[in-house]
C-alpha cells in the first residue's frame, strides 16, 4: 500500500508507535525492563500532544491492569504494557479482565521471571499466563510487532470475541534492538481501528450495550456461583473457538490496508521439508538462518513460526505440518514437572489424534535470555536428524545450550 | 450544583434495592444509599471485594439502579481512577460514550481490609494521581465478609477470630490505624468521617466530596452487628454512640491555600460545645460482644483505662487541629 512510511524503530518504539496511532482513551502503565521504553515514549506523545489518550501513570502493574478492566468497562479503549514480575502483579486481574469480557490490548516485553532476578528475554511470564484467558500474538520482529499492535484492537473487539490481547516480543532482542518498520498513515490506522463498538446483552433495564452506561446499569463483575459459573466460563471457551475465526478475518481485512499478510502459523520451505523447527518469536528468525544455511549443504529443512498461541491452531498446524516425518518444538520457557514446554505439550495435543503425525521432540532453550545462536539451532537439527535415522525419539525433551 | 437540599434527596431514588442479603441491621447499605443520595447526576460505582459486592450482585441477581463494577479486593481506587481516566479522555476527545456527561460522580467503595490493609497502595497511588472521585471507606473494623478476622482498623483489645480474647491475650494488640491522618497528609481536597446517626451530616459531606475537584475521602463507622456482637437494632445507637464518646469523632477536612483546615461537625461539634457532655467509652465498650472480655469474667480496668486514654488523646489532638 501506498503512503507508507520506513521508520527506525525498536520493538518497544513500533509498539508504543501503533499505540500513538490507534489514540486510546486510557493508557495505564507502570515503568518494566524491557517494557519500560513503550510507557516513556507514549508519555513523551501525551506531553507533546500528539495523543489524546489520558495517560495513568499508576504505582503498580496491579493498579495498572485494573485502571485498564473498569476503563475499558466504562467504553474506552484501554491500553497497558508490562514484562515479567509486572504480569505476574497483574495475574489476578488478567483472568478478571478476560472474563469481563474487555478488550484491553497489553503489550508483554517477554521477561524471564523472578527467582533468580533476571531481565533478559524468555518466555516465562507471558507462558505463565496462558490459561489467563487472554488471546496471545507472539512476534519475531518490530515489524510484526508494530501490526500486531493494531490488529490486536480489531480482534479483541470483534463482536464474536471480546477478549483482551497480548501482543508478546521478546524482551532485548526486539524491545531495544532497532530495525526498520513498514508505518501506515494515522488516518489509515484510525480508519482500520474505526470506533469502539460495543456488543449488546441483556440487563436489568432491557437490551443494552456491554458498558457502565448511567442510563442503563448494568452489574460487572458480580457474584457468580456454582449456578452459573460454568456456563459464563464456557462462553469464554466459545469466544476463544471465535477467535479462531474472527483472527485470519482481521488479518485479512489488514492485508488489504497494509500488504502484509499474517496467519496462525508463518511456515518456510515446508513444501518438501524432511525435518523442521517450530516455535515462537524471535528466535524463528535466527531458525529461517540455519534452515537456509542447511537447505544450501542438501539438507530439507523447514520451520514453523507460530504467531497465535492462544487460541491454538490445532487444526492448521496439523495442516501444515502434512506428512513432515520429524518435527522439532522450541520452548523459550520450562514447566517443572511437566512432561515438556508449553508449547510442545500444546503441539503433541494437537497430533494425538491424527492417523498420521511425525515424530516429536522438544527442546528447551534460552532461559533468563541464554543466547540462542545459530549453531545451538544447528545442533537441533543435528539432533532431529538423528531422529529421522534411528525412526525414534529417545530423548522426548532436551534443554540446548546449558552447561550440564 | 450546591448544598443538598432534603427535597431533593427524598425525590431522588434509591441507588441500592431492597432485596439484597446483607444481615439484617447491617451499617453498610444505609451509609451507601445516602451517600449515594447526594450524587449530582451521572455516577458510575466500583466496589471492592467484601460484604457489600457478595451480598448485592448474586448472579443472576443485582440490588443495584446504577452502573456498578466489582474488580478485585485491593483495588477499588485503581478501578476509580480508570473510569474517571476513560470519562476524561472521552470529554477531551469530544467522542466516546461518556463524552456527553459534564460531570460523572465515581464512587469507590471498600471495607476497612480494602482500604487500611490490602487497597492501602492502590489508594494512596490514586489520592496521589488525583483524579476525581469519591472514596467511600465502609469501616466495620474488621474482615466481616470472611468471618470476623482483624484488620488494621480493628481497634485495640477488640475479640476477632485472628485476634481472640484468649486465656493470655486479651484481643487486638495493636491500636486502629490513623487512616483519616495518611489520607490527609496526601493533601487532597476533601476527607471527612461519617456516621449513619446523623443522615444529614452524611448526605451534606457527601455531596460536598462530589463537589470537590480531585479525591474525596469519606470514612464511615459501620456497625456490624455479627461482628461487633450486638442486637441487630442498635445499629444507630452504636454508630451513635461511637461519636458521642469521641471514639469516632465526626469532622471534615478540606484544603485551603495547600493547608488542611478541620472542622468538628454535628455529634462532635456538639461534645465541643459542651466537653461534659462526652460519654465515657465504656458505655460505647459495654454494649459489644467483641469487647466483653473486658467485663467478664472479670472487670480489665486496665484495659479500659488504656482505652480511655487512646481516646482522650486522639480527641485533644483532633481539638488542637480544629484550633
Amino acid at each position: 500500500m501506498k503512503g507508507q512510511i520506513l521508520m527506525g524503530l525498536n520493538g518497544d518504539e513500533a509498539s508504543a508507535y501503533a499505540t500513538k496511532q490507534v489514540n486510546p482513551d486510557v493508557v495505564a502503565a507502570y515503568p518494566i525492563t524491557p517494557q519500560t521504553i513503550i510507557v516513556e515514549r507514549f508519555s513523551e506523545y501525551v506531553a507533546d500532544g500528539e495523543v489524546e489518550t489520558e495517560f495513568v501513570a499508576v504505582e503498580s502493574e496491579h493498579s495498572a491492569l485494573s485502571s485498564c478492566v473498569a476503563a475499558a468497562a466504562a467504553g474506552a479503549r484501554a491500553f497497558t504494557a508490562t514484562a515479567a514480575n509486572g504480569l505476574a502483579l497483574m495475574w489476578e486481574i488478567t483472568y478478571i479482565a478476560s472474563s469481563l469480557r474487555l478488550p484491553i490490548v497489553m503489550a508483554v516485553a517477554n521477561r524471564a521471571l523472578s527467582g533468580p532476578i533476571n531481565i533478559h528475554n524468555d518466555h516465562s511470564d507471558s507462558m505463565g499466563a496462558r490459561d489467563s484467558g487472554w488471546i496471545q500474538i507472539y512476534c519475531e520482529n518490530s515489524q510484526e510487532v508494530y501490526d500486531a499492535s493494531i490488529a490486536a484492537w480489531r480482534i479483541g473487539e470483534h463482536p464474536d470475541v471480546q477478549l483482551p490481547v497480548m501482543v508478546c516480543l521478546d524482551g532485548f532482542t526486539l524491545s531495544h534492538t532497532m530495525e526498520n518498520v513498514l508505518t501506515l498513515p494515522d488516518e489509515a490506522v484510525r480508519t482500520f481501528v474505526g470506533e469502539r463498538k460495543f456488543i449488546r446483552v441483556r440487563g436489568q433495564s432491557g437490551e443494552t450495550e456491554l458498558r457502565l452506561n448511567p442510563e442503563a446499569p448494568l452489574t460487572f463483575g458480580p457474584l457468580d456461583l456454582q449456578d452459573y459459573y460454568f456456563e459464563h466460563k464456557m462462553q469464554q471457551v466459545d469466544a476463544m473457538e471465535q477467535a479462531l475465526v474472527a483472527i485470519p478475518e482481521v488479518d485479512a481485512e489488514y492485508a488489504k490496508v497494509s500488504g502484509r499478510e499474517y496467519g496462525f502459523i508463518h511456515p518456510y520451505m515446508m513444501e518438501d521439508a524432511e525435518v523442521a523447527v517450530m516455535g515462537l518469536g524471535s528466535t524463528m528468525g535466527t531458525v529461517r538462518h540455519v534452515v537456509d544455511q542447511l537447505r544450501e549443504e542438501g539438507v530439507k529443512a523447514g520451520l514453523l513460526k507460530l504467531r497465535v498461541f492462544r487460541p491454538f491452531p490445532s487444526k492448521e498446524l496439523v495442516k501444515m505440518v502434512g506428512d513432515l516425518p520429524i518435527l522439532g518444538v522450541l520452548d523459550k520457557s520450562a514447566s517443572f514437572g511437566a512432561p515438556g514446554g508449553p508449547l510442545y505439550e500444546e503441539v503433541k495435543t494437537a497430533f494425538y489424534d491424527e492417523a498420521e503425525r511425525p515424530l516429536i521432540a522438544g527442546y528447551i532453550h534460552g532461559l533468563g535470555g541464554r543466547d540462542t545462536s545459530p549453531d545451538l539451532i544447528r545442533g537441533v537439527f543435528e539432533s532431529l536428524l538423528g531422529v529421522y535415522e534411528r525412526g525414534e525419539v529417545r530423548d522426548k525433551v532436551s534443554y540446548v545450550g546449558v552447561r550440564q | 450544583m450546591s448544598e443538598l437540599t432534603m427535597r431533593e434527596a427524598a425525590r431522588k431514588p434509591d441507588a441500592l434495592a431492597p432485596g439484597h442479603r446483607l444481615c439484617a441491621g447491617c451499617d453498610e447499605t444505609i451509609i451507601v444509599r445516602m451517600v449515594l443520595k447526594a450524587t449530582r447526576g451521572p455516577i458510575i460505582v466500583t466496589s471492592a471485594t467484601g460484604c457489600l459486592e457478595v451480598s448485592t450482585t448474586i448472579f443472576p441477581y443485582t440490588a443495584w439502579n446504577v452502573p456498578w463494577i466489582h474488580v478485585a479486593f485491593e483495588n477499588a481506587a485503581a478501578n476509580a481512577s480508570g473510569i474517571e481516566a476513560a470519562w476524561r479522555a472521552m470529554r477531551r476527545k469530544g467522542s466516546g460514550p461518556l463524552a456527553k456527561y459534564e460531570t460523572l460522580d465515581v464512587v469507590a467503595f471498600a471495607g476497612d481490609g480494602g482500604t487500611y490493609d490490602i487497597g492501602l497502595q492502590a489508594l494512596s497511588g490514586a489520592l496521589e494521581r488525583g483524579h476525581d472521585f469519591t472514596y467511600v471507606l465502609l469501616d466495620n473494623e474488621a474482615y466481616m465478609n470472611t468471618g470476623i478476622q482483624r484488620s488494621g482498623g480493628t481497634p485495640f483489645a477488640a475479640s476477632t477470630t485472628t485476634s481472640p480474647a484468649g486465656r493470655v491475650i486479651p484481643g487486638k494488640r495493636e491500636w486502629k490505624k490513623p487512616i483519616d491522618e495518611i489520607v490527609i497528609a496526601h493533601e487532597i481536597p476533601y476527607v471527612a468521617t461519617l456516621s449513619a446517626a446523623w443522615p444529614i451530616d452524611v448526605m451534606r459531606k457527601a455531596r460536598k466530596a462530589f463537589e470537590a475537584t480531585g479525591p474525596a475521602f469519606l470514612h464511615a463507622i459501620v456497625p456490624c452487628s455479627r461482628g461487633w456482637r450486638y442486637p441487630e437494632e442498635k445499629t444507630i445507637e452504636v454508630s451513635r454512640l461511637a461519636v458521642q464518646t469521641c471514639f469516632f469523632p465526626l469532622y471534615e477536612c478540606r484544603l485551603e491555600k495547600g493547608r488542611p483546615i478541620y472542622e468538628l461537625s454535628a455529634g462532635s461539634a456538639a461534645v465541643a460545645k459542651r466537653p461534659e457532655s462526652k460519654k465515657p467509652v465504656v458505655e460505647y465498650l459495654e454494649i459489644q460482644g467483641r469487647f466483653r472480655h473486658l467485663f467478664r469474667p472479670e472487670r480489665r480496668e486496665d484495659l479500659i483505662k488504656n482505652i480511655q486514654d487512646w481516646v482522650d488523646n486522639r480527641w485533644e489532638m483532633l481539638l488542637e487541629k480544629v484550633g
